[in-house]
């Protein structure tokens, strides 16, 4: 394949990137802004979303899609109760306080990677995807006859992939429609810009709290549901997407939602594309300490206001 | 008694205490203490960070690994004997911790604790990098006829011992000496209310820069000394559960009293090793630990036992 085809490839596998993690971030990041926690253990509630859709599609037998929708459904739902659950039990006990609550998460991250170990195992376990027919694209190249539209051999992607694209664009929009159009929204928005006075105007905070901390696990299991069919299931697996969703949501400004898309936007095709073109490790660390210096330079981030 | 006079006690105690142990305790205990001793100094060096200066980083793994690997491969590769290699491993410290507390410090708080982790992260990752010098993953025994210090064994069970009880004495009093002094006193005033400790005068910028340096010292010579005296090196040691454990222990023992970092390590060892041998998911055990301390005692053992019974601890 020649340069071009090879870059359009992988800002493709990059987009793929970009929509989970523009997901798993958002989690993060309507927590953030919203409560003012940085949650550890978002990481792990990813890491349940996979284990859970792994559940659901072998025990339904029958056609990958039948199992696939169960576990979209079911998944997210799931590992909101449960974080839900989590921040009413612990969270809100220590009174979101910012340091236990760090202490706490890392806590319940290590209580929910152990116990998925222990009744889930140590293997990483494959998902079917329901459909993935395999989608030729064209290039456009101008030969000796003129302008020609080729069809470079192994410039594809899956039908698969994209369908992980368009469902991260949907779920985004619709997110954004019911934060900003909705009462659910407004509630959230009245008690992110003042807690105090949302309560005394009758919002009951400490719900809004554990619901808001719901839907950011839920998040982050939704995006994991998407991506187990191309990746696998493992109880480690929470990892590398609460590092990459951290400093996407550093990087787009704490608590800015339009912030934090960009950055994934940003971050996820940069992965993609480095990892095809330079040695993995390298990119890494590469990454990583820009990351840092732009944190260490521009701590507010791109999109974030002056720090408090 | 005054409370220096006490405090005094308490640390001379604790060392003789230790002392003693060695004479008494069966074998497998001995060698588990010296670890535990060994791994009590990077608590303390965490400590000093995180209890009197109240910063909290997520990423002194890459401090302990720089004072491993600073000796381990200055071993390694370049043939030094253990004074030297040990000396390199401190420099090595040293000199991470200041140019990392000098970009980290620039943020603060949640920010803080992102950028060291990352730093951290791209430190193991570096590790990892160059695997043909550093053995990656699967790292470098040291070997044992190299380590020998000042004519002791240190691969014998009494020379293992004891030169991890003195590397353990040297840092717990320098510590106990530190905090109490006018430095550490500004130390703690930074951690109370960072505005009026400037206020008043104080270049509190430079203060924080040299504790992340002590306190990434001491953690430095914690990771060489393990090193030397269990004659291993890898790049697990620089991972973000290394990061985690020293903030596990320091906030179980105690964040802000000398003692309490001995005092966590010490619970938290036995608690994974007697929970290990019933599961292999004994992690969940410290995470237990974890959400169960910021529950009920936020203040950890010794600080219970500071605000209930002797209000003098140090």
């Amino acid at each position: 394949m020649d340069f071009g085809p090879h870059l359009f490839l992988a800002s493709l596998e990059g987009a793929v990137t970009a929509a989970i993690l523009a997901l798993t971030a958002m989690g993060l990041s309507i927590v953030f802004g919203v409560m003012r926690v940085v949650n550890v253990a978002h990481g792990e509630f990813f890491m349940l979303g996979a284990v859970i859709a792994w559940w659901a599609t072998s025990l339904i037998g029958g056609h990958p899609a039948i199992g696939f929708v169960m576990a979209l459904a079911v998944a997210p739902l799931v590992v909101g109760v449960l974080a839900a659950f989590a921040d009413k039990l612990i969270l809100q006990k220590i009174n979101y306080d910012p340091d236990r609550t760090i202490v706490a998460t890392i806590g319940l991250m290590y209580i929910i990677q152990q116990t998925t170990l222990m009744t889930f195992g140590p293997d990483a376990r494959p998902v079917q995807p329901p459909f993935n027919t395999r989608l030729p694209l064209p290039w456009f190249e101008y030969g000796d006859s003129g302008f020609a539209m080729i069809w470079p051999w192994g410039l594809s992607i899956t039908s698969y992939k994209l369908f992980v694209i368009i469902a991260a664009l949907a779920i985004l929009t619709t997110l954004w429609l019911v934060i900003t159009r909705s009462k659910i929204g407004l509630i959230m928005r009245a008690t992110q810009l003042d807690s105090e006075t949302a309560q005394a105007f009758g919002v009951p905070v400490d719900r809004v709290y554990m619901w808001v901390f719901g839907l950011g696990a839920g998040l982050a299991a939704v995006g994991a549901v998407l991506v187990v069919p191309i990746q696998q299931a493992h109880y480690l697996m929470g990892h590398d997407p609460l590092l990459l969703a951290f400093i996407t949501v550093i990087i787009g400004g704490l608590g800015s939602l339009p912030g934090t898309i960009i950055a994934a936007i940003l971050i996820g095709m940069s992965d993609g594309i480095i990892s095809v073109f330079f040695s993995p490790t390298l990119a890494k660390i590469i990454a990583t300490l820009v990351v840092a210096m732009v944190l260490v330079f521009r701590p507010q981030g791109l999109m974030g206001r002056s720090a408090q | 008694m005054t409370d220096a006079q006490r405090s005094n006690l308490l640390h001379l105690g604790t060392i003789a205490v230790l002392a003693a142990a060695f004479f008494v305790l069966p074998i497998y205990h001995v060698g588990n203490l010296s670890r535990i001793m060994v791994l009590a100094v990077y608590a303390m060096g965490y400590n000093f960070l995180l209890g009197y200066t109240g910063l909290l980083s997520l990423g002194h793994a890459l401090f302990f690994a720089a004072g491993m690997y600073g000796l381990g491969l200055s071993m390694e590769l370049f043939d030094l004997s253990t004074a030297p290699a040990l000396l390199m491993g401190l420099v090595t410290a040293l000199t991470v911790s200041a140019v990392i507390g000098f970009l980290a410090l620039r943020t603060s708080g949640v920010s803080f604790m992102i950028v060291t982790l990352m730093f951290a992260q791209a430190g193991y990752l570096t590790i990892l990098y160059f695997g043909t010098y550093t053995r990656g993953d699967e790292g470098f025994v040291i070997q044992q006829s190299a380590r020998v210090l000042f004519g002791i064994d240190l691969t014998s069970d009494s020379g293992r011992y004891f030169s991890a009880l003195v590397l353990f004495s040297i840092c717990f009093l320098a510590v106990a000496y530190l905090v109490q002094s006018p430095f550490g006193r500004t130390l703690i005033a930074i951690r109370e209310n960072e505005e009026r400790a400037r206020m008043l005068g104080y270049n509190t910028a430079a203060h924080k820069l040299k504790a992340v340096i002590i306190s990434g010292t001491i953690s430095g010579l914690s990771g060489a000394g393990y090193a030397l005296l269990f004659g291993y090196a890898g790049a697990t040691f620089a991972t973000v559960q290394y990061s985690i454990f020293p903030l596990l222990w320091v906030l179980l023992g105690g964040a802000g009293t000398t003692i309490g970092p001995l005092i966590g390590v010490l619970f938290m060892f036995y608690l994974i090793d007697l929970s290990s041998s019933i599961t292999s998911a004994y992690m969940l055990i410290a995470g237990l630990v974890l959400v169960l301390l910021t529950l009920f005692a936020p203040q950890g053992l010794a600080g219970e036992i500071r605000k209930r019974v002797f209000k003098w601890l140090p």
